[in-house]
């Protein structure tokens, strides 16, 4: 084997992972869910506009429907994915003092996540139990 | 930043100050501001889930609640921002393919952005007004 100019390893190299470890990540996520919030997030103010005219039961009858309410826990779960990665993003730019940083980004991830299992629970309980 | 080094602040450049307000600088700050509100006023849209899962108590309490002229107005501006996020958000998808990168097209397209998702709002509520 020839000598080598740097000290990393093959392994290391070709992993293409970087000093954070999770390569290109972030980014890539950043732009799928964007991608996919625009049909979903129609679907989401559509479905939430047209309860307006439905009332309670007409609602319920609504969020019931599986088409509906597996396309509404789909945007919840890309939206709230969506959310995590920007505000982290928002935070490791604005926020320097470490401690700090690392207590946002924790809560970042609690508040995205707590908001998820909300609309997932409202809608299993819908679809299950009326 | 490491934040016990055994000396004195470095001296920083000038930031944001120095730069004339441009269109695409604009648009940035407000995409990235949009953002933040959309970030917080999604718990509005989780916790209706859960009132619609709780019963018809805590649908009557978003209906009046959206139903009124200040929770009509906040719904609209919601919706705006919403807009303006969206469609700055598939402004930065067309830069990251590549396209429309050149100083004209770039300052066409943020100066627009604004115009663009006001219409798009207002086209909306008008067809949710017509269907609903």
């Amino acid at each position: 084997m020839s000598i080598q100019n740097d000290m990393r390893t093959p392994l290391k190299k070709v992993r293409g992972l970087g000093a954070a470890r999770d390569g290109t990540d972030h980014f890539w996520h950043q732009r799928l869910t964007a991608a996919l919030n625009v049909p979903l997030i129609l679907i989401l103010f559509g479905v939430i506009a047209a309860m307006f005219g439905l009332g309670f039961e007409g609602s319920r009858a609504l969020l019931a429907n599986p088409f509906i309410g597996i396309l509404l826990a789909a945007a919840f779960l890309n939206i709230c994915w969506h959310m995590k990665l920007g505000m982290q993003m928002v935070i490791e730019d604005y926020i320097h003092s470490d401690g700090m940083k690392a207590l946002l980004l924790l809560a970042n991830g609690a508040y995205c996540a707590a908001l998820a299992l909300i609309a997932l629970y409202a809608l299993i309980k819908l679809a299950l139990l009326g | 930043m490491s934040t016990n080094a055994p000396m004195r602040p470095r001296p920083l450049s000038p930031h944001l100050q120095i730069y004339k307000p441009i269109p695409s600088m604009m648009m940035s700050i407000a995409h990235r501001i949009s953002g933040i509100g959309l970030y917080f006023g999604m718990a509005i849209v989780a916790l209706f889930f859960l009132a619609m899962a709780s019963g018809e108590n805590g649908h009557n309490l978003f209906s009046e609640l959206f139903g009124s002229i200040i929770g009509m107005i906040i719904l609209f501006l919601f919706s705006w921002v919403l807009f303006h996020h969206m469609l700055g958000g598939i402004r930065h998808l067309i830069w990251d393919f590549g396209h429309m990168l050149s100083r004209e097209q770039s300052r066409s397209m943020s100066m627009a952005l604004p115009v663009a998702s006001l219409v798009l709002t207002v086209v909306a509520w008008l067809i949710a007004w017509v269907l609903v």
